[in-house]
């Protein structure tokens, strides 16, 4: 059932990548346990509006936890606490009242900060390019069938290719260094 | 203006080999001396600029996210049609191109659906050449299902992420060509502006949206493959960054816009539950393939889901369909339970919701069968809602998923500017007034990967280009025009947020411009339209400075944009005085409430031309021609 609970929150913000960034501690008040955790910080970034400050910069995009574009690390986990679960699939339900939630970047120097939680993950996509594909051209490609590809192949390639590329594992400390989905 | 839409003469299925046969070439050592700028990397934007480096042209695409591999063509899932017959069901390239023109109520051109048909074919071997891992049978062999609006199985998948493993394979052939440095790509930008010079597309204006700079690039033609405007509604199945401003900015530079009012609600949406909800998600149309949609017989039956026995039930697509039950297509499928829920047989808290059940599909297959055809959906349901639809039926209501309307192209797939090309959801070419299942996706990749490569060299071939730089005149014009709004959106500080102003026009496009939609709603609306929108140029407050990442910035020019955009949308509702397809207007059904066409006075396409700021725009209607069909009241019974 919905209910509603307040929070604690220390932001990290940061105005650019050469700036110095700090935590912010801000109250979040009423949110209901069904929102995610970015329409909880829409909340905030209204309120903060509002009273005339610059929102908290934060990259999302689907919000249904495929494009891989959010993520920050929460309490100290990429995507926070709950497993396979990128942040904007994440429901406040998992919180308790009361609760002091810490927010950060994704913590690597490959990924350099652009402004408070968005980081710059170019670097993903700097392997695809080294290599990360099948030289074909369009057009000219055989008839689909013509190369059976076993079931059980197909399934551990699928396995493989449903990374989203969030650079979730590239944030974890390097002993965690898994996939957090 | 006189609409040509250049349809190749011949009979239908030759239309296509004598068109690419009749266009001119570019031979292979003068196209790398021509740039085409490619803003998008969905689908269609991704085919597009790696299938044109691979033929030698120089390439230069933009995306707004990170990284070109974010596109929301990433988030498709259900499947892509294509006319293989692998089921032997007697599917062929006849009946895709018949499915299509009917699902669409008629209102798509033939000869841009037959093509589409053909080439899907195509797709399925340059995407499993590509290593997209398609569901596969025991034997090894490419698996299929169905979708809404057929009656054969020519849907393939990869799982319930389709279109996450058809983009990475654009995405990986993009990232070979940027490699190889045919094209150079320009992520976190955003196209604001359209630069035409004598008549012709040349260039774009962008903002970096990590500095805030405003970059300008020329090129000898320009192809938006920006997606759809569904995001109108605030509350659709879009991305957050989804928006229709490179779309709507090139109908300001001259680009018709086409059947802006028909847009497509989705059935099986999870649904509405807050205020502060900041999108909706889409439960695949293939769900329907297993899952059965109810809802109680009896209005205000509070009982659970498991306390109403099957006599209580009513399976109302069952019941009114027999032939095509639970896969109607969506449209349809939508207003029912649109219906449903207005007689007061809607379920859940809201009563805003109708059930579709896997009792029996788990009962008949097993538990494993399921979860291994639709695990990920019944995860992210869960998730969501913390139910589990495992055990308790899935809620499900319509929203805002597609649209088919965009700027008009003709068959080469160009717009009223020379040299504009319009790929994807982003033109309005091929879907008419309803898109079928599994069609989007073979339409992005279609235009991308083996139309416009083709077209698109008939144009270079036989235009002259003068040499043209950023210092031209058009461009600064281009520069002052963005900049100035820029500031004013900074300068008017007012009292209200840009997502604030953006949950009301909403509302506004929900409540009247929706899934049923009426005359005096449409006019009524008009005005609140208009009304909002000079509100948000007195009052919105958006923070920050402009050389800087400023996602408020961002989101301020795109809710001004939709604030005009969605006006035009209502003009063109209340001009069609029809119902077709996702455009239900109340006055025109039949006796069983399903759309009721008027083929007599409406059987066009409307392209709509800006005229100036404060003038209204002028409609321009293109007749469409069937030669080979027979226009019928769709019927799926």
């Amino acid at each position: 059932m919905t209910k509603t609970i307040n929070l604690t929150l220390k932001i990290w913000r940061q105005k650019g990548q050469k700036k110095k960034g700090r935590l912010e501690t801000y109250k979040a008040v009423d949110i209901s346990t069904d929102m995610s955790f970015l329409e909880m910080i829409d909340v905030i970034n209204e309120q903060l509006t509002l009273e005339g400050k610059e929102p908290v910069a934060f990259d999302h995009d689907c919000r249904e936890g495929i494009c891989g574009m959010c993520g920050a690390v929460v309490n100290g986990r990429a995507h926070g606490p709950e497993k396979g679960t990128t942040l904007c699939q994440l429901h406040m339900r998992h919180f308790s009242d009361g609760d002091t939630i810490v927010i950060e970047p994704w913590r690597s120097r490959a990924f350099p900060v652009i402004k408070d939680l968005a980081v710059d993950r170019s670097a993903l996509d700097k392997m695809i390019q080294a290599g990360g594909f099948i030289s074909v051209n369009t057009g000219g490609a055989q008839d689909a069938n013509a190369i059976p590809v076993p079931q059980d192949a197909a399934e551990l390639a699928m396995d493989a290719a449903a990374c989203i590329g969030c650079g979730a594992c590239v944030a974890a400390y390097p002993t965690h260094r898994q996939c957090f989905l | 203006m006189k609409l040509d839409a250049k349809i190749p003469g011949g009979p239908l299925a030759e239309k296509w080999d004598k068109h690419r046969f009749e266009l001119k070439l570019v031979n292979p050592a003068n196209k790398r001396k021509f740039e085409i700028i490619v803003v998008g990397t969905g689908l269609a934007g991704g085919s597009a600029s790696a299938s044109l480096a691979e033929l030698g042209y120089n390439v230069k695409t933009f995306c707004i996210q990170d990284s070109p591999r974010r596109a929301h063509s990433i988030a498709a899932q259900g499947g892509i049609n294509a006319a293989k017959n692998y089921t032997n069901e007697g599917d062929s390239i006849w009946r895709l191109f018949y499915d299509t023109v009917k699902g669409g109520d008629f209102r798509a051109r033939e000869a841009n659906i037959y093509r589409l048909a053909q080439v899907s074919n195509n797709i399925i071997d340059q995407c499993v050449a590509q290593g997209v891992p398609f569901a596969r049978d025991y034997g090894g062999l490419l698996a299929n299902r169905s979708f809404g609006g057929a009656q054969v199985q020519r849907t393939f998948y990869a799982r319930g992420q389709t279109g996450q493993q058809l983009l990475l394979g654009a995405y990986s052939a993009l990232m070979r060509q940027i490699g190889t440095g045919k094209v150079k790509m320009f992520p976190r930008r955003e196209m604001l502006d359209i630069v035409v010079i004598n008549g012709k597309a040349r260039g774009i204006v962008a903002r970096n949206l990590i500095t805030g700079e405003i970059e300008t690039h020329t090129g000898d033609a320009v192809v938006l493959c920006t997606g759809g405007y569904g995001n109108v509604y605030f509350l659709s199945t879009n991305a957050m960054a989804s928006n229709a401003t490179a779309a709507f900015r090139a109908y300001k530079k001259g680009a018709y816009f086409a059947n802006p009012c028909f847009t497509q609600i989705h059935p099986t949406c999870i649904p509405v539950h807050g205020d502060y909800q900041s999108k909706l998600t889409l439960m695949s149309e293939s769900l329907r393939n297993d899952g059965r949609v109810w809802v109680p017989k009896n209005p205000e039956d509070k009982r659970r889901p498991h306390q109403i026995p099957e006599s209580d039930r009513d399976y109302y697509l069952e019941n009114k369909y027999p032939s095509f039950g639970n896969l109607v297509p969506r449209d349809v499928a939508s207003r029912n339970a649109k219906e449903q829920c207005d007689i007061g047989k809607g379920v859940g808290e809201t009563g805003l919701a109708v059930y579709l059940d896997f009792e029996d599909a788990i009962k008949r297959d097993g538990k494993d069968a399921i979860e291994k055809k639709y695990g990920n959906l019944f995860q992210m349901y869960e998730k969501i809602t913390a139910e589990n639809p495992y055990e308790t039926p899935m809620m499900i209501y319509p929203a805002i998923h597609y649209t088919m309307g965009g700027l008009w192209v003709d068959y080469n797939l160009m717009s009223t500017i020379d040299g504009l090309f319009v790929l994807g959801e982003a033109n309005f070419s091929d879907h008419g007034a309803n898109r079928l299942g599994a069609s989007a996706l073979m339409q992005g990749l279609a235009d991308g990967y083996f139309v416009l490569p083709y077209t698109i060299g008939g144009y270079l071939t036989g235009t002259t280009l003068e040499e043209v730089t950023t210092g031209h005149s058009a461009f600064k014009e281009s520069i002052t025009s963005v900049n100035d709004s820029i500031e004013k959106l900074l300068s008017i500080n007012g009292k209200r947020t840009v997502d604030d102003f953006h949950k009301q026009l909403g509302h506004i496009m929900w409540d009247y411009c929706g899934m049923a939609r009426n005359n005096e709603g449409l006019k009524k609306a008009r005005g609140m339209v208009q009304q909002l929108r000079e509100e948000f140029w007195e009052n919105v407050v958006v923070p920050g400075s402009k050389k800087d990442f400023n996602q408020s910035l961002e989101r301020a020019g795109r809710v001004a944009d939709f604030l005009e955009f969605g006006e035009l949308m209502l003009m063109d509702a209340i001009s069609r005085q029809e119902s077709c397809g996702g455009h239900f207007n109340e006055a025109y059904q039949t006796a069983e409430n399903e759309a009721l066409r008027d083929d007599e006075n409406f059987c066009h396409v409307s392209a709509w031309e800006f005229t100036g700021k404060d003038n209204e725009p002028v409609l321009n209607k293109e007749e469409l021609k069937f030669e080979n069909v027979e226009l019928t009241q769709r019927s799926y019974k």
